[in-house]
């Protein structure tokens, strides 16, 4: 067992050692190794110190990111204001089975993390290639939606989106109308992509476009009268990114959004999330539940 | 301060500043003075951690320069440049994480900056540590001082605003101003900085570098078929 005779012990023929390899000549292939050996070891230790210390005020300053991305989503963000207090008040948690859409009472909704979840084999389902449109190859089982109520009614459905874009999976909050079908804001608290191009997704102007847009298709005469949308895509998510600016009066332009310029690949990444997240596969049974029990919850 | 500082500790300090400063006379560190310049306030962070990994990796590498063998030179010099950086991207993380996110990348690239790497190999390897982190400190100023000047002129032209607040009245919110798109973009750190170094190239003409070679006239029948 290690006592202070038997350390002492060690340490000395440490010292021995040390003393030995600094004497000799610096390019001695055993100083060289030794050199390498002890300047990762202590690089190391003091990367190591650094991040284990720090980690609590790390995690405290995400979920706090979180949560301003939520109320922002909900435009309830004000400056200065205590996002904790605003959150508990303003903001409701709900678990959601992803394939029933029916609420999951059974969790605790506080405690949950999808995107923990995702990475859980207990918890999480793979996606069939073929119809892993947003590229994220696995979902959790149960997502966590968050609902602002007013008087008993909903006023915004925020869910949570994730897919990948050019570099990296973009993680962020689709909110949504009570109806389940217009857009209120989009926003991504956690992306990678290249700043100043496909980074612009957290650009307020951009995503000030998406206000007032429609996620699925609707007997819209003029769309169907042009071909925009035919009678298949009635239901379907039809919400997605064009290249260059949405011209507002044309028939259809409320389901295009601006593409980002110069980053086509984000552009296309958005889309592709955003109309897998509402399909079949995300949360469309869920909104389709919301829609018929108006407010219920 | 004289009392404390030797003239070698003072020259390395305030020399970097204009004289040799790393970004307009040896041109280093230009690709971070362009992407982090937009704001001020991520310009002055990126400043202060380039500073203090300069500083704190020189003085490291200094300690220890009578020990490093030189076939493995450059990466012991990158492991503890590395080490330092990381442990400054996990701090930002801690106690400023707004300002980490709009970083995003550049604290990380500051591994690569060729300042950081520049003094190491330059001045750290035969220096004594005081010196040392006193080089790095001023070439870290040096930087800094660029950085925040292209900033200022960037964030004031580009968005009306100075650390956040506004200057200039925008014409979008009733104002006056119609902010310059492409100062926001990391082009137009090209221009400032370019701008900067001809006007201290002019202010001291020996920084300018000597003609390598001199393109001839084409003397007259020369030019001919042969």
């Amino acid at each position: 067992m290690l006592n202070k005779e038997t350390l002492c012990h060690y340490y000395g023929k440490f010292t021995v050692y040390r003393d030995k390899v600094l004497a000799l000549g610096n390019d001695s292939l055993e100083k060289t190794f030794a050199i390498a050996l002890s300047l990762c070891l202590v690089c190391a230790v003091f990367v190591a110190m650094a991040a284990v210390a720090l980690k609590p005020l790390q995690v405290m300053n995400k979920e706090m990111d979180m949560k301003k991305n939520i109320l922002d989503v909900a435009g309830l963000l004000e400056q200065g204001s205590d996002i904790d207090a605003a959150f508990a008040e303003k903001i409701e948690a709900k678990i959601v089975d992803l394939e029933s859409g029916e609420y999951i009472d059974s969790i605790n909704a506080a405690d949950y993390d999808q995107r923990k979840a995702a990475k859980d084999p207990a918890q999480n389902v793979a996606i069939p290639k073929d119809k892993d449109i947003a590229h994220i190859r696995i979902k959790a089982k149960y997502a966590k939606v968050f609902l602002v109520k007013e008087k008993g009614t909903i006023k915004s459905i925020i869910l949570p989106i994730n897919g990948y874009g050019l570099w990296s999976t973009l993680y962020g909050f689709l909110s949504l109308d009570a109806d389940g079908q217009t857009v209120q804001s989009i926003n991504f608290y956690d992306q990678a992509e290249t700043p100043g191009l496909g980074g612009e997704v957290v650009n307020p102007n951009w995503r000030a476009l998406w206000k007032g847009k429609k996620v699925y298709a609707e007997t819209d005469q003029p769309s169907l009268d042009k071909g925009l949308i035919t009678e298949a895509d009635i239901g379907e998510p039809a919400l997605t990114l064009i290249k260059g600016v949405v011209d507002n009066s044309k028939p259809g332009s409320q389901y295009q959004v601006d593409g980002l310029a110069g980053a086509t690949l984000t552009s296309t990444g958005v889309s592709n999330l955003v109309r897998y997240w509402m399909g079949k596969e995300g949360f469309a049974p869920y909104l389709s539940k919301v829609r018929t029990v108006k407010g219920g919850a | 301060m004289s009392a404390v500082l030797n003239d070698e500790t003072k020259k390395v300090l305030i020399e970097p500043l204009v004289s040799n400063n790393p970004i307009t006379l040896q041109v280093l560190g230009i690709c971070s003075a362009l992407a982090v310049t937009s704001q001020m306030s991520t310009s002055l962070i990126m400043a202060l951690a380039l500073t203090l990994v300069t500083a704190f990796s020189s003085a490291a590498i200094s300690a220890i320069r009578n020990h490093i063998p030189s076939s493995i030179r450059i990466i012991v010099q990158m492991t503890i440049i590395a080490s330092l950086v990381i442990v400054v991207d996990q701090i930002l993380k801690a106690f400023a994480y707004d300002v980490s996110k709009q970083l995003s990348v550049f604290v990380g690239l500051i591994i690569t900056n060729c300042i950081v790497m520049g003094r190491a190999e330059g001045y750290a390897m035969k220096n004594p540590p005081l010196e040392s982190f006193m080089d790095g400190i001023g070439n870290g100023l040096g930087y800094s001082l660029i950085l925040v000047i292209v900033a200022f002129f960037r964030e004031l032209f580009g968005s009306g605003k100075l650390l956040g607040n506004e200057i200039f009245h925008l014409t979008k919110d009733g104002g006056w101003y119609d902010p310059n798109g492409l100062m926001l973009l990391p082009p137009s750190a090209f221009f400032i900085i370019g701008l900067i170094i001809w006007s201290v190239r002019q202010w001291k003409p020996e920084q300018a570098e000597k003609v390598e070679f001199k393109i001839m006239p084409i003397a007259h029948g020369e030019g001919g078929h042969h």
